[in-house]
């Protein structure tokens, strides 16, 4: 089975975030970035299914020169090969996926994995624009996947409840935390990898559809009423739920 | 501006975030000096049109097929996208839950449109505004294409109804292929006897200052009386003793409750990011340093064992329960 998962690189989430210069972006100066979570869930499933059925597992990314890192890891994981489509310049959601889905027809997929969202911009975008781009099935926020010959069974998350879904492949499936447990690479397979192919392309000339007009910091809350505990302010705060929020 | 509501429903059932949607296509179409329609996609579904009137729905277009009885992402986002076209909509509103998640991109990348997801602030103009960074930083985004697509982050756009509109519904016809169902729900488990804290408009949470599974009673109980739903944070679902669905933060859901209590969570940034919309957020944690009461409209800084007995023992009272 020809599987391939498509990864991004994302600042850590407990780094700081600072607003760049030109209001738009973040600076990504000094913050710490880290292979997205989501996308661990689906680099392990991609090698699950891959000992499952055979086949390869290459990773796809788009990202600069730092995304390296973010790669490395997934072949430490134990991926086959990567292509890191090198974009310094970021566009968005769309422009990502049209690189994205440009790649995989190069190449070609039985199966194709995505985390649920980046943990940057939490679209959760990339995953079904791929399903169109590429004309395949999808299934997104994936806990449960069986792979039996050329078609699919998968639970996916709902509010309330799960979804049983059917699929032929080839098909896109995006990854909702407890799909599996993702692995942790050993020394040895750090060594491996950095042996392993990174091919690097260059980007297609894709337009952005979306235009980030400003960037900004929430606006922090006024300081919150907090009490010490007695029973008076239990009291209190019950009554400023009522009288003042009007929530209960 | 020409705006297309598609209204979500699910086994013939419509849920809170279909109001939503209407009324946020309501505003716009008023704020924008344009129309709204209101689309139901599904098997048999007319009747729900009634149902959407009250928050001002008169246009109703209603999409049914046998094979829609049950969930199909490829040929919901295919009706939408063709109705759009058919009449030249130009801007599709859904709501961004596990279903909008799942159909909103490919109706946009099906329309070549510029889409905005889970957004929380909409203009006149189009601009959106969004959370990212686990709400570290807000963006206002505007679409460069002709026709733009929005998911609406449920809960925020808070549902109104208008007197004197009835719904006219039309049925329109569309196209479906085979590989619009290659992928379809055969089956749907339900959590029984639970409301889903994505839906919810009270939630209480539990956090590890709980100390063990066993103490959640504390947390449900409150949650019973004030008829809310039970959260939990990642340190309590990671450790077993809450299920996954409950997760609110980053691995879990985003949620935006009207009111959000958090029981002995400290308030990581992961967690924050789930929560922090919420309209008003009350923190229990006897570290008086957690972080939580950052961003705490209310708080009590004390032991959930003696704050939380108390605090159902009152509200009872205050509800006459």
């Amino acid at each position: 089975m020809n599987i391939v998962v498509c990864i991004s690189q994302t600042p850590d989430t407990a780094t700081k975030i600072v607003v760049g210069a030109d209001g738009k972006a973040i600076d990504p100066k000094g913050v710490k970035f880290v292979l997205n979570p989501y996308d661990e869930f689906a680099v392990e499933e991609g090698l699950r299914q891959k000992q499952a059925a055979g086949g390869t597992v290459t990773l796809l990314c788009v990202g600069g020169e730092g995304a390296k890192e973010s790669v490395r890891l997934g072949l430490a994981m134990g991926a086959d090969k990567a292509i890191l489509i090198k974009d310094e310049v970021r566009g968005d959601s769309y422009t990502v996926a049209a690189n994205l889905a440009e790649a995989i027809k190069s190449i070609g997929a039985d199966l194709v994995l995505c985390g649920r969202q980046s943990v940057d911009y939490d679209s959760a975008q990339i995953g079904p624009m791929l399903a169109e781009l590429l004309d395949m099935p999808l299934v997104s926020f994936v806990t449960k996947l069986d792979v039996t010959g050329a078609s699919i069974r998968a639970e996916r998350d709902i509010e309330g409840g799960k979804e049983v879904v059917e699929s032929t492949l080839p098909c896109v499936i995006t990854a909702q935390k407890g799909l599996n447990e993702p692995r942790y690479p050993k020394l040895p397979d750090i060594m491996k990898a950095k042996s392993k192919p990174i091919e690097e392309r260059a980007p297609i000339a894709a337009e952005p559809r979306t235009e980030t007009v400003e960037m900004r910091k929430p606006e922090q809350k006024g300081t919150g009423k907090i009490f010490d505990f007695s029973p008076e302010n239990v009291k209190e705060l019950v009554r400023l739920l009522h009288e003042e929020a009007k929530v209960i | 501006m020409k705006i297309l509501a598609y209204i979500e429903q699910r086994n013939g059932e419509l849920k809170k975030n279909a109001y939503e949607t209407v009324t946020a296509a309501r505003a716009l179409a008023a704020g924008s000096g344009g129309t709204f329609a209101a689309l139901l996609v599904g098997d048999n579904v007319a009747g729900l049109a009634e149902k959407l009137a009250p928050y001002g729905a008169g246009d109703v277009i209603v999409v049914s097929d046998a094979r829609l009885a049950q969930y199909a992402s490829g040929a919901v986002a295919s009706a939408i996208a063709q109705v759009t076209r058919a009449e030249n909509f130009d801007t599709v509103l859904i709501s961004s839950t596990q279903h909008g998640k799942d159909i909103a991109p490919r109706v946009a990348v099906k329309l070549g449109a510029g889409f905005v997801p889970d957004i929380v602030e909409l203009d006149g103009e189009g601009v959106a505004v969004r959370p990212v960074y686990a709400g570290k930083a807000r963006v206002a985004v505007k679409i460069t294409t002709p026709v733009k697509v929005y998911s609406l982050r449920p809960n925020v756009f808070t549902a109104s109804t208008v007197d004197g509109v009835s719904a006219a519904t039309r049925t329109v016809s569309v196209e479906f292929t085979e590989k619009d169902f290659a992928a379809k729900v055969v089956e749907t488990k339900v959590n029984t006897g639970k409301r889903d804290v994505a839906e919810a408009d009270i939630i209480v949470s539990g956090g590890r200052g709980l100390k063990g599974p066993e103490n959640f009673n504390l947390v449900e109980d409150l949650a019973e009386v004030l008829g809310g739903a039970v959260g939990a944070s990642r340190a309590v679902v990671d450790a077993g003793w809450r299920p996954h669905g409950e997760q609110v933060g980053q691995t879990g859901k985003t949620v935006s409750p009207s009111l959000y209590i958090a029981t002995a969570v400290s308030g990581a940034v992961q967690h924050l990011a789930g929560m922090s919309s919420s309209k008003f957020i009350v923190a229990i944690n006897k570290d008086k340093d957690a972080p939580i009461f950052s961003v705490a409209d209310y708080g009590i800084v004390g032991d959930a064992f003696e704050v939380m007995p108390l605090l159902t023992k009152e509200i009872k009272t205050l509800l006459g329960k």
